[in-house]
């Protein structure tokens, strides 16, 4: 029967309903494992599902670009929903209106700061040139640092694996950093975990607090525009590109 | 549904449009989110349907990441032999982009209103 089965595979590795199926069960089991885990952050569905992918490619020695054949239709809908991130963020614009002052100079400079020391501290340590700019955009929403990534030669799907590890970073060193500064505006510490940490770590701080899952929300979207402007300068700084 | 979808493709495609020809260093649907968002703050709003719309993509954001993250098979030998550099750039990198940001508003929030 094994040769069979050996034609059988060779003639789905053509269609591309493979890797779309692919996909979306992944997916849906990723869910489903996440249900039973109650949520818990290292169960993320995206982190699961890409590990049973991998998995599946390697075990099958099937090559990605025959995968990506059929994933690319998900793919595409990435940058649609992009742009939808609009419409959550224009429903936080009266808050980043009277906040402005003070927000926007603490963004900037925690925005740079994480970019920066992240290529700073990776490429001191030897890291490759294509490792220092998939880390540049760690601490952006995955969409627009996928984006960012491929516009300044990183490797989108690194940033993908680098943006969830700084999630699950900043969701750990959140308490005991807002401790040592001795932290206690519920729209700093919000501001400070979006801006650092995404939408994983603006999650955990809506569960404490409503006001700091409101400015974690606000940071999400507005540091992910001042690092896909920053980015591309400091990366020419580094490289000289 | 579609007016909404129409509307998130075409502003897309400006963006990706209008990044081209400014030659802007910026991913083409972060643009597209910009010009969205000017749009809402003139019309005051979205409507229903594209709130919608909107909401139902970003319910399944993390599945659109997959394919993408599934390339990571391709890369395994540069996470592998970079992983420790990697590690301790994004440890150190979070601890700072979370005090730096938290304390800067902090001391800027006292200032403005005392």
């Amino acid at each position: 029967m094994r040769p069979d089965f050996g034609h059988l595979w060779v003639y789905l590795q053509t269609t591309p309903l493979l890797g779309l199926g692919v996909t979306l069960i992944a997916y849906q089991t990723a869910m489903a494992i996440n249900t039973r885990l109650r949520g818990h952050t290292l169960a993320n569905p995206m982190l699961l599902s890409i590990g049973m992918i991998v998995a599946l490619l390697l075990a099958t020695r099937t090559p990605y670009a025959v995968y990506f054949q059929g994933a690319q239709y998900v793919q595409f809908l990435l940058g649609p929903a992009t742009v939808a991130l609009a419409v959550p963020m224009y429903a936080n614009l009266g808050q980043i209106r009277r906040a402005a002052g003070a927000l926007l100079p603490a963004l900037l400079l925690g925005s740079l700061t994480a970019a920066g020391s992240a290529m700073l501290i990776a490429k001191l340590l030897g890291a490759n040139r294509a490792v220092v700019l998939s880390l540049a955009p760690k601490s952006v929403t995955t969409p627009i640092a996928m984006g960012i990534s491929e516009q300044i030669g990183g490797q989108p799907s690194l940033t993908a694996v680098f943006v969830l590890m700084t999630g699950i970073a900043a969701i750990v060193l959140y308490g005991p950093v807002m401790k040592l500064l001795r932290i206690e505006s519920w729209a700093a510490k919000g501001l400070g975990a979006g801006t650092a940490g995404h939408g994983l770590a603006t999650a955990r701080v809506l569960l404490l607090n409503e006001t700091a899952g409101a400015f974690g929300g606000v940071a999400i979207g507005l540091n992910g525009l001042v690092t896909a402007i920053i980015v591309p300068l400091l990366a020419r700084l580094f490289f000289r590109m | 549904m579609l007016p909404a979808l129409t509307l998130l493709i075409v502003c897309q495609f400006a963006g990706e449009a209008l990044t081209r020809a400014a030659d802007l260093p910026l991913p083409g649907p972060v643009v597209g989110l910009v010009i969205l968002l000017v749009y809402l703050i003139a019309r005051r709003g979205p409507s229903e349907e594209l709130k919608t719309t909107s909401s139902v993509l970003l319910r399944y954001l993390l599945l659109l990441f997959v394919p993408a993250g599934a390339g990571v098979v391709t890369q395994l030998d540069v996470l592998g032999a970079n992983i420790l550099p990697a590690l301790i750039a994004v440890v150190i990198s979070t601890a700072l982009g979370l005090g730096v940001t938290a304390w800067t508003m902090q001391i800027l929030t006292r200032k403005s209103d005392p």
